[in-house]
């Protein structure tokens, strides 16, 4: 099944409110409000957003300065930059995108746990490296100890 | 090996100062997991994390304790501060950029920071992190045992990003700074900077790294 995907190109400049029902991609300016409450948010390369963002993914390539709600994820890509606090259940930031503000992952009350599985980032080469520590200390005060030594 | 090669702090080559710029390592943590179990147990739990932005931390603490993280970055501030000739007012400023409401705050998430401070503004930014931190909560510091002088110091113009690797293994990767670190705070020291907290937990590392946990009296 074919999937409508709207573009707003980058010569394209909206100050308001901006609401949709299917996903959206942006590469022009938008000023305002934008909520796309069941769809997927993209801000291309070429986007700069200065608006409040709900919608259920956010993408980010372009810029954003403003606050991204969305209820499954925001993902802010490499070259991406994302100036405002950002409140989803799933949050990724790329190593090469900017980021100033705060995250809110908290899990309200009824919200699905299937988020808080630890997360198992694979160690990277050089484990060799890894400084080889005793047991944890015993419970109950101060703990001091030289590890490995 | 004697008793007194258990005591002094020795260079290895697992020293975090010893790697060449922009290198990753990965070493052991024994305090990450401790700080992480302070937490757990919170509703809605609140982080704040003085280092630079690195977003897999950012899922990790995320996912892990379905919190609120404020990135900070407190490196770049330092540097701005550097830069343009003002690191005498960098204690007033680190004061008005923990902004945070008193006794708002679960945990902390220090890193070494406070190895690049003087020390007045180090005690400015350990005042505000203690009043902005709940009762109960936890405060996680890395401090540096090693010297800090000789041709050490032209290899300590850089930071440390530390990046969760999993609850007991570090990345650190290290990167260009404008002040290297200030000279290694005495335990007692440590402990007089944050004194409205206890220390919980104590772990000198191989690599020369004291890892703190606090906790603030419940």
């Amino acid at each position: 099944m074919e999937k409508d995907i709207v573009n707003i190109g980058k010569s394209v400049v909206i100050k308001g409110e901006l609401n949709g029902s299917e996903d959206l991609t942006i590469e022009g300016h938008v000023e305002g409000t934008i909520q796309l409450k069941d769809h997927v948010l993209t801000i291309g390369p070429n986007g700069k957003i200065k608006a409040q963002i709900f919608a259920k993914s956010v993408i980010v390539l372009g810029e954003v300065s403003g606050n991204v709600t969305a209820s499954d994820k925001v993902d802010i890509r490499d070259n991406g930059s994302v100036d405002g606090d950002l409140i989803a259940p799933r949050v990724a930031i790329a190593e090469g995108a900017h980021f100033r503000g705060s995250v809110d992952m908290q899990r309200k009350a009824g919200q699905s746990a299937t988020a808080a599985q630890p997360t198992k980032t694979p160690v990277a080469a050089q484990t060799g490296n890894v400084a080889a520590v005793p047991p944890p200390a015993p419970a109950g005060g101060p703990a001091q100890q030289r590890a490995n030594a | 090996m004697g008793l007194l090669d258990r005591i002094a702090p020795r260079k290895t080559e697992s020293d975090p100062d010893a790697l060449p710029a922009d290198a990753e390592t990965v070493f052991a943590t024994k305090a990450l997991r401790k700080f992480l179990g302070c937490l757990t147990s919170r509703e809605l739990p609140v982080l704040i994390d003085l280092g630079p932005v690195v977003g897999s931390n950012i899922s990790f603490f995320g996912e892990q304790l379905g919190c609120k993280i404020f990135v900070l970055d407190l490196f770049a501030d330092l540097d701005r501060h550097v830069r343009e000739g003002r690191i005498e007012e960098l204690g007033d400023f680190l004061v008005k950029r923990v902004s945070q409401e008193g006794a708002s705050v679960n945990g902390v998430l220090c890193w070494d920071f406070i190895d690049y401070l003087d020390k007045p503004a180090a005690q400015k930014l350990a005042t505000e992190l203690t009043r902005v931190l709940r009762p109960d909560g936890a405060l996680l510091g890395f401090f540096g045992t090693a010297p800090q002088q000789g041709p050490q110091q032209s290899r300590d113009m850089r930071y440390t990003k530390f990046i969760v690797a999993d609850e007991v293994n570090l990345r650190y990767r290290t990167y260009p700074a404008l002040r290297k670190r200030q000279s290694s705070l005495p335990n007692r020291d440590i402990i007089k900077l944050f004194a409205g907290l206890r220390v919980s937990d104590s772990f000198l590392l191989q690599n020369n790294q004291r890892e703190i946990l606090f906790r603030k009296p419940a």
